[in-house]
Order: C-alpha cells, then structure tokens, then sequence
C-alpha cells in the first residue's frame, strides 16, 4: 500500500521539476537572447543618436560639409575637409610604415629567432599593443617631436624638401610636431596589434607544407612568399584592417603631437588635425548649437569611415575565402 | 646560367631576412625608448604624496589621489555594468544563437562595436547622459567605459564557451540536467578562466581609456567620490596636466601615466599567466 502511493507522488513532482525547467530553460535563453540584442540596438543608437545630433549642421551645410575645408567657429562657417583629409592621410602613411615593419617581425618571429628569444620577443610586441595610447602621446610630444624638429626634419626638408614633385611634402617649419609626426606616432602603436595578428596565423600554418616547399629547395623568403603568405592571407589582411581601423579611430596619440590647426595643406610638416584630434580638443569647450552639431557631424563621418573599412574588410575576406581551392 | 640564379635567389633570401631583423629590432626599438623615457621621467616624481594628496592649483605641491580613486571607481563601475551583458550576450551566441542568421548579425554588429573609436562613444554618452542630465558625472564615464566592455567580453565569452567540448554539455543534459544548469554548472565552470582572461583584458583596455571620459566625467580638481558629480580621473588628469605650461603638473602628469602604465602592463601578464596555467 505505502509503495503504491509512493508510485503515485513521485510522477507529480517530477512532472513539476520538468515544467519548472522548461520554464527556467526559456527563461534563460530569453534573457541571453535579450542582451544579445541589446548590443545590435546600442550600435543602431550610437548611428541615431550621431545622426540626430550631427542634424543641425549637415542640413545647415549639406553636401558643403564635406567639400569645405573652412572651420571657423566664430562665422560659425564649417567644413570637414581638413579633417577629414587629416585622417586618411595620416592613417595611410601610418599603414605604409607599420604593415613592412609587421611583417618583417612576423616572418622574423615564426621562421628566423632562435627558439629562447621567440617568446620574449612576441611578449615584448604584445606589450607595446597594451600601452594606452594616451603615453604615446606624452612620448611624442615630449621626447620624439623635440628630437625629430632638431634632427631629422632639417636633414630631411634640406634633402627630400629639394626633390622634384615631392619636394613640397617635406617643406615647413622644424617644429617637431605635425602630420607626419603624428603618422609615424600612429605607425609605432599599429605595428604591435598587425605584428601579433601575423605571427599569430602564421603559426598555424602546417609545417608539412613548409617542409616540402624547404624540400624543394626554397629560401626561406620564398616558402614565406609563396607558402605561408598564400595560406594566411585572410588572417593578414584581417590584421590589417584591425590596424587601419585602430589608427582611423586613435585620439590621443594624435591629439598631443598633430598640432590642431583646421588648415588643407601639401606639407607634411605642417600642423594638422584628424577628426578624432578635433573632438578631443574641442568638444568640451564648444559653444553654441551649431559648433556642438558640426563636431558630432565630425563624429558621425568617423563612424562611417569605419564602418566602411570593416564592412570592406569582410567583403575581401569573403571573396577570398570562395577563391580558395581556385588553380590561380 | 643557373649558378647566377641560385645567387640571386640567395641574395634575395638574404636581403630580405636581413630587412626581418631589422624591422623586429625597429619595432622593439620604440618600446625600450618609451619605457625608459616613462621610468626616467615618472620615478622620480612618483612620491608618496602622489597617493596621499589632490591634483594642486599650478605652483602648489599635491598628488594624484581624487584622481586615482575616480579612475578606480568609474573602471570598477563599468566593468560591472559591462560583464554581466556581455557574458549574456556571448553566452546566447555561443550556446542558442550558434549558426543562426540573427547570432550572424549579431556577431557583425559586435565587431561595429568593437571597431567603434572610443572617442564617438563619448560623444553618444554626452548626448544621451549628459545632455539629458544637464552636468558631466562620474556615471556617464563608467557608461562609456561599460560600452567599450562590452564587445570585448562578447567576444571572448563566446570564443571561450565554444571550446568547452560538445560531450561535457550531452553528458550533463545525460544525467537530466536543463539547459540553463547545463550552461551555469558545466559550461560556465570549465570555460571560467577563459572569461576571466577577457575580462581583465577589457578592463586593462578601459583603465588607459581617455577619448570617452574627455567629456562625459570630465575632471574635478577636488577630493569627491560623488558619481553623480564631474569626476576626476588619472588620464584626463594627465592629458590635462602634459599640455599645460607648468613643470610642476608635467611631473605629476609623468608620475601619473607611469602609474597608469605599470597597472595595465601587470593586468596584461596576469591575464596571461592566467591563460598558460589554463593549458
């Protein structure tokens, strides 16, 4: 008799277990899911949110905001040109610099240290990747931008300033501080994040391929060239675009050494500014409706820059994802 | 004929693994210089007073105590705020999401975020929290610093979950367990220094952040602990103090960023510590 019963309770509780589970189960995976679109719709009110305060200024501009390279906030006159030029070119040359130098660290990494120094060494470019970029700044502004307005720059405008065609990139004053300045500052803090990306993947590489590339006869240039480099290319042009995004987006690295000045000019040397740059500097200190809307419109123009960069990111390491396997 | 091109190739191979070398020691270069110009220009202003005293008015002796115990409150605030959406998040997309057309959308639009240059997340926390507030404050930073968490933690929570292998979740859920215990007892568990790894990551990133507290904590000159008020923190402080005429605000800015240094370089390798026992 008291078995029977037994028999008779025990069914009901689990059977209340099993709902209470299902119930907790949908619960948790709505709440997961819940903060999951939360982030999608914090993107979409970071886009809104810029747009509704960039309002004011773009329908007061238009399509001039981005052609003009006037910015003058006591006419109230703006134009992002300047900065918007600053940007890309500092962030290009920055690139030109740090993706040889990263790849020569890669390759020097993964195919060329001795064993002991293989660990110190990635440690040491990790580090360099975690420093804040506000002490590049201080380091720029206070050791290098010195350094390079006494030495480099003068050797450099008495040399390179005399050349035909590019003779007017390194023509200005020795001052230290400026575009290029900036670009290399921008440089020194990408090559760390490209670097460690590279090596990264081009450990992964099997190394029967390699081998039998070595077997071959190959240097070890050309199983880099032609073995490793082909069978990575996705990661390293993911580290690339990692790092181009970086420097688009850094400010205070820039913001200390670039000058701030809104001008268009062919000079490297000359004081400069980046979109970042000027909403460092003058955000907190803008007055009045108009100047505040300009900035945020300059902050909506570095979001679509590099929203661009990723979006074009993605699109080529699609596109050379479906090529693999292709006789080429 | 092949003899000159065996040099060739060898020349090439030579030249080039030459160029390798030195890069690396191009690349290494900068890290000895700016460390060594941090040591020199930070130890010797790096006082006890630097602990003990407020940011002074120019000419006056102080330190940089509001500022750190603002920097501590403001990190400490968002990572709190940032983890626990972030886990979540990571959690979906590792566990539910998986290879669903929404989790692929959301793992684009976190990878935005990631991109996102902090100084634009300022700008969104000023609009939204300090315009609507009326007054810079101490939470709009650790907002802004949240939201710099956040994808971080995304991104590795799922990275991290998804190396927990698949026969750890079908033997619990084996034994009768539901899902939710399955994700809290097992998963979680196993995968627990992974996340932790990213969160001190995250919260190594945040401490050296400057572009987004420019204008949503701001700085205050005095001692105050009010999150509800202008917050002073070590990198604005420091931002503030290196672009300012006065030696006196330079060395604290030196000892500062030092100080802001040395921390985010012990998180960095405690991190790693942590992720080799792991292995």
């Amino acid at each position: 008799m008291e078995t029977h019963l037994q028999q008779l309770t025990v069914p009901a509780a689990i059977a209340r277990q099993l709902r209470w589970n299902a119930v907790a189960d949908l619960l948790f995976r709505r709440l997961t899911l819940l903060f999951a679109i939360f982030v999608a719709v914090l993107v979409f009110a970071i886009l809104v949110a810029l747009l509704v305060g960039a309002w004011p200024a773009l329908s007061r501009f238009g399509p001039g905001f981005i052609t003009s390279a006037q910015w003058n906030p006591v006419t109230e006159e703006f134009g992002a040109l300047a900065t918007i030029f600053g940007t890309l070119l500092t962030s290009t040359i920055a690139m030109l610099i740090a993706v040889p130098v990263s790849f020569g660290i890669a390759l020097f990494i993964t195919e060329l240290a001795p064993a002991w120094l293989k660990r110190p060494v990635g440690i040491a470019i990790e580090l360099l990747a975690a420093v804040p970029s506000i002490i590049y700044g201080m380091w720029g502004l206070f050791v290098f931008a010195p350094w390079f307005g006494d030495e480099i720059q003068p050797f450099l405008t008495s040399t390179l300033g005399n050349w035909p065609l590019i003779g007017a990139l390194f023509q200005g004053p020795p001052m230290g501080i400026g575009l290029f300045t900036a670009s290399l500052v921008l440089a020194i803090m990408v090559i760390p994040f490209i670097a460690a990306v590279m090596r990264d993947v081009f450990e992964l590489v099997p190394p029967v391929l390699k081998e039998s590339a070595y077997g071959l006869g190959c240097t070890t240039w050309e199983v880099t060239w032609n073995v490793v480099l082909p069978y990575t290319k996705v990661g390293v042009v993911g580290g690339i675009m990692l790092g181009l995004g970086r420097a688009l987006g850094e400010t205070m690295a820039v913001t200390f050494v670039i000058g701030n000045a809104h001008v268009l000019g062919l000079s490297l040397f000359m004081p400069g500014n980046t979109i970042s740059s000027a909403l460092a500097n003058e955000f907190a200190e803008a007055h009045g409706e108009l100047y505040v809307s300009a900035l945020i419109a300059l902050g909506l123009l570095l979001f679509l820059i590099t929203f661009i960069v990723l979006a074009l990111a993605r699109l080529l390491l699609l596109r050379l994802s479906r090529q693999e396997g292709r006789t080429t | 004929m092949n003899a000159r091109l065996y040099a060739r190739r060898r020349l090439i191979n030579a030249f080039n693994l030459t160029a390798a070398v030195l890069t690396t020691a191009f690349g290494l270069f900068w890290l000895g210089w700016l460390l060594w110009t941090l040591l020199a220009n930070g130890l010797p202003w790096l006082t006890t007073t630097v602990f003990t005293e407020s940011t002074p008015p120019p000419g006056a002796t102080g330190g940089l105590a509001n500022a750190i115990v603002g920097s501590l409150m403001m990190v400490g605030a968002g990572v709190l705020i940032g983890t626990p959406i972030g886990v979540l998040a990571g959690t979906y997309l590792a566990e539910f999401g998986q290879e669903s057309r929404l989790a692929a959308v959301i793992r684009f639009v976190n990878d935005i975020l990631l991109s996102v240059p902090s100084i634009i997340i300022g700008v969104f926390i000023y609009e939204v929290v300090v315009v609507s507030s009326g007054h810079f404050s101490g939470w709009a930073g650790a907002l802004a610093l949240s939201l710099i968490v956040v994808p971080i933690v995304v991104r590795t929570t799922e990275n991290m979950l998804r190396l927990v292998p698949v026969s750890l979740r079908e033997a619990a859920a084996a034994l009768g367990a539901p899902m939710w215990k399955v994700v809290l007892a097992v998963v979680y568990r196993s995968a627990r220094v992974g996340v932790l790894t990213g969160i001190l990551l995250a919260i190594a990133r945040i401490s050296g952040e400057t572009a987004p507290l420019l204008f949503t904590a701001l700085n205050n000159q005095f001692w105050s602990t009010s999150m509800d008020k202008p917050l002073a923190n070590l990198p604005v402080v420091i931002f503030q103090f290196a672009m300012s005429p006065y030696e006196d605000w330079q060395r604290l800015a030196w000892a500062g960023a030092l100080l802001i240094t040395v921390s985010v370089l012990t998180l960095n390798i405690v991190a790693r510590l942590l992720s080799r026992s792991r292995q």
